[in-house]
């Protein structure tokens, strides 16, 4: 009889041998980094996989978007011809103000800000490992995704690119317990750390003194520093703050306001550092 | 007829990972079964010379690329409980469809605490008790799997 043990290494040895190279696997790829060039690669080759799971919400998507009735269609046009109205009228008093804050930076010397490249992109698929908050979207390295390129929805930042592959991208959302961004309240200037909890609706702030000054409401937008996020989007909103004096900081929370339950279009923000040379072209603020 | 006999297990274990990446609204998603864990667990206890630890780890490879876990996460722990049942397979033979789902229950709950204490360990993430929904859902859906893949395996005269 053919079975396990009449060929090739006994059981116990395959256990052994499976088991060390998960630990090496492991500490090779959270610990060094070892796969960051191929996983590329794998993500591409396990694409189509991603492309076959997305199948049945591609299909109800289209259903249901032939089942819409003309009702819907035309109301929903009405909605969106209003909206487009107000956001065009909001568009050209931002005009004015930008080519004011424009000249207002020439004058400082300051670098003058270019507008930063957009793409949208399409959610693909929801990582459903409960430890981790990530999705996929539906560029990748031909549509020049790159790495920690920032993501956002219509109401604020979502989270950051993270992997890479040739048509989709991997990326972690602001509240995974591994990802941390720089703020600051729209309020008073002051800057923290919004760091994830790991629940989709809850970020906290880090080592806040108690007799900082930050109130629930407070709007939290991204500070730019480390030159991972743009400047100035909106992050978070304060929703508590409990100055418990025992404790050595005080615990505020703050709930995002991308929707990160319900995404569905994407921006991709192409940041400074992709465009440098472009970027910088002010003479003579370098030394000021 | 010969090509599917060959391909059928790769195929099912497509199938199971494709079901475990699908998409789903995230109230039912908390019960999403180990679709992986299951599949294998069903080639292990029927033909163990054909599949056991070395098809778990490679699963559990596509598995942690798939899911964007720190690769060998899952191959860990897939590997371990699938050395399990491979080990008892000749107990686990004999035993009701019912006996085995409460097997699959517990091989299901050891393989989320391994899942849990190796991200743990790397992450440092909490502990939530919702981890453990998809360990009843698996129970619930071993005899469904079972009564299919063993049809799919008598027809196809899988050895």
């Amino acid at each position: 009889m053919d079975t396990i043990f009449t060929r090739g290494p006994s059981l116990n040895i395959r256990l052994a041998m499976a088991l060390v190279m998960s630990v090496v696997l492991i500490i090779a790829d959270h610990k060094f980094d070892a796969f960051q060039s191929s996983r590329v690669y794998m993500n591409s080759l396990m694409s189509p996989l991603q492309y076959f799971a997305n199948l049945p919400s591609v299909l109800l998507d289209v259903s249901s978007q032939r089942l819409t009735s003309r009702e819907d269609l035309v109301e929903e046009n009405q909605r969106l011809t209003n909206q487009v109205l107000l956001m065009s009228e909001r568009l050209q008093r931002f005009e004015v103000l930008q080519s004011e804050n424009d000249k207002l930076r020439k004058l400082l010397q300051a670098p003058v800000k270019k507008p930063a490249k957009k793409m949208v992109a399409e959610l693909m698929a929801v990582d459903n490992s409960p430890f981790s908050q990530q999705i996929v979207i539906n560029k990748g390295a031909l549509e020049d995704v790159y790495l920690s390129q920032s993501v956002l929805d219509d109401k604020g930042i979502v989270g950051q690119v993270m992997e890479v592959g040739s048509t989709n991208s991997r990326v972690v959302l602001i509240t995974d317990v591994t990802h941390a961004i720089p703020v600051r309240s729209a309020r008073n200037d002051i800057r923290f750390i919004a760091s994830g909890t790991g629940s989709i609706d809850e970020l906290t702030l880090e080592h806040v003194p108690h007799s900082v000054d930050i109130e629930e409401g407070d709007l939290l937008v991204s500070s730019g520093l480390g030159h991972v996020f743009p400047e100035g989007y909106p992050v978070a909103i304060v929703n508590r703050v409990v100055r418990d004096e025992s404790r050595p900081f005080a615990s505020v929370t703050a709930r995002p306001l991308a929707r990160l339950d319900r995404l569905k279009y994407l921006l991709l923000l192409g940041s400074d550092e992709g465009q440098q040379g472009e970027v910088l072209p002010v003479e003579g603020e370098t030394n000021d | 007829m010969i090509r599917t006999r060959h391909y059928a297990i790769p195929l099912t274990i497509l199938i199971a990972l494709v079901l475990q990446i699908m998409p789903l609204p995230i109230q039912v998603d908390t019960y999403r079964p180990d679709w992986v864990l299951i599949v294998l667990s069903y080639w292990t206890m029927a033909l163990p010379h054909r599949a056991n630890v070395g098809v778990a780890f490679i699963s559990g490879v596509a598995t942690d690329i798939l899911l964007g876990t720190a690769l060998g996460v899952h191959c860990f722990a897939l590997s371990l409980a699938v050395y399990i049942l491979a080990a008892n397979y000749q107990r686990l033979r004999n035993y009701s469809v019912w006996q085995q789902a409460i097997i699959i229950g517990l091989i299901s709950a050891l393989y989320h605490a391994v899942l849990f204490w190796l991200q743990h360990l790397l992450t440092g993430i909490p502990f939530q008790l919702n981890y453990l929904w998809p360990v009843v859902s698996s129970m619930v859906l071993w005899p469904w799997i079972f009564w299919i893949l063993r049809k799919a395996r008598r027809q196809l005269n899988i050895s």
